[in-house]
């Protein structure tokens, strides 16, 4: 028997969490999504080595609830979707033409018509691709901390080797890229899902970020009068940094970059609070 | 601050810190060596047992040998110790991207504590203590 007492009711969020079973390049892979909200899909793509929880303020706000259907997804291999079966023979490795598959998959399997996609880092490096290939069909893109190339400027092998703990190392690396504004609560948050990462993983994403998706010669291809193309970029951002993302900016005609103060490479996570003063004019703009 | 370079007393100070925050202790217990700090010319070299800063040696000294350096020039760790610093000085792999600073040798256990050496690094600033830190890099006081 439980201790009788007052009533202790949770605090319910009108988030929703679900999985989807869906095929991706011939396997079948468990995804987990969050959603909320009703109106325009906004569909939201996490960064390398975390998982769809850093969208987590979006899905929880009614201004933009009221408006969208917000849809964050945690990626085979990260957070509570599983590796596909089989993972333990491989070595992870996200490519360009595998995040294109997942996400367009998750966006067939989900009948998301026309939707907003909104991705930060390597999210915000798929967006620029899907907007060249798939401009067609969505509504617009918004990329986050978002470049069409990075230099490969540290060795990422520290992160998967048995004398140093992949988590740990992954998260403090990270730490940097967060402004140093930030609310201590958020930060930490933002630096648990590397924390808890699986081994290997943020690697794997970063073989997509780092040496598959070179787009420098095809964004200037993207059609932003079909698809229009947002750019937000914090200032504290040394990994996607600003001019790297004006310079991507330059090459997309019609594309809108912003640079955005007291935020680094987590905006949505880090500070959601600053990261409203940049994101709402936007999907005001977007909703017309 | 006008001055620009750390002083034996100034990192006496840091070890205090650094000593006196069971969380940072307990952080780097495994960690047992002594590596080079410099900071523009002056060069220390700091030992560590058991998560303890037990001894600060002013350098250079000939044929000392040390596991890992880290080396930051001497305008860019002014900039790294404001209150709140600004982008690109905020953080030791900023600093070193931006090519202001570096770090080499055996990095290892560098990486293997990355958060233990942050937190040290942040330790330095004048306003740091477990308290008021404003967590920059990494470096806030939570356990």
């Amino acid at each position: 028997m439980l201790p009788m007492g007052p009533p202790m009711l949770a605090e319910l969020e009108p988030v929703t969490g679900r999985y989807m079973r869906l095929e991706i390049q011939g396997r079948q892979n468990r995804v987990y999504f969050e959603q909320a909200g009703q109106g325009i899909p906004l569909l939201c793509l996490h960064t390398a080595g975390a998982d769809g929880s850093q969208f987590r303020h979006l899905l929880n706000d009614p201004e933009i609830t009221r408006n969208y259907h917000v849809i964050a997804f945690d990626m085979p291999w990260h957070g509570k979707s599983l590796p596909p079966v089989g993972y333990h023979l491989e070595e992870y490795r996200l490519t360009t033409d595998l995040y294109v598959d997942t996400v367009m998959a998750v966006c067939r399997g989900l009948e998301l018509e026309q939707p907003v996609i909104m991705g930060c880092s390597m999210g915000g490096r798929i967006v620029l691709q899907l907007a060249l290939t798939h401009g067609a069909d969505l509504r617009a893109v918004i990329g986050l901390e978002s470049a069409d190339h990075q230099e490969p400027w540290y060795d990422t092998d520290w992160l998967h080797r048995p004398d140093v703990h992949g988590g740990e190392v992954s998260a403090a690396l990270v730490s940097g890229l967060v402004a140093p504004q930030a609310p201590a609560e958020y930060r930490w948050e933002t630096l648990w899902g590397y924390l808890q990462s699986g081994p290997g993983v943020f690697k794997g994403d970063l073989y997509f970020y780092r040496a598959d998706s070179d787009y420098r010669d095809r964004v200037g291809a993207i059609d932003t009068a079909q698809c229009p193309v947002y750019l937000l970029t914090g200032e504290y951002d040394f990994s996607c940094t600003p001019e790297d993302t004006l310079r991507t900016a330059e090459r997309i005609k019609g594309a809108q970059a912003s640079i955005m103060e007291g935020l680094g490479h987590f905006p949505m996570s880090e500070d959601p609070r600053q990261f409203r003063r940049y994101i709402m004019p936007i999907l005001d703009q977007i909703r017309g | 601050m006008s001055k620009i370079t750390t002083t034996l007393a100034e990192l006496s100070e840091l070890a205090d810190r650094v000593n006196g925050n069971a969380g940072q202790v307990r952080r780097g217990r495994f960690v047992e060596l002594e590596f080079l700090l410099q900071i523009g010319d002056e060069a220390h070299y700091l030992c560590i047992s058991h998560g303890q800063l037990t001894a600060i040696t002013p350098g250079p000294l000939l044929m000392r040998p040390w596991r890992f350096a880290i080396r930051i020039q001497a305008d860019a760790w002014q900039r790294f110790c404001q209150p709140m610093p600004r982008p690109g000085y905020h953080d030791l792999f900023a600093m070193c991207k931006l090519g202001v600073a570096g770090i080499e040798g055996d990095i290892q256990p560098l990486i293997a504590n990355l958060r233990y050496f942050q937190e040290m690094l942040a330790m330095a600033r004048p306003e740091s203590s477990p308290e008021s830190q404003h967590a920059s890099h990494g470096a806030a006081h939570v356990g």
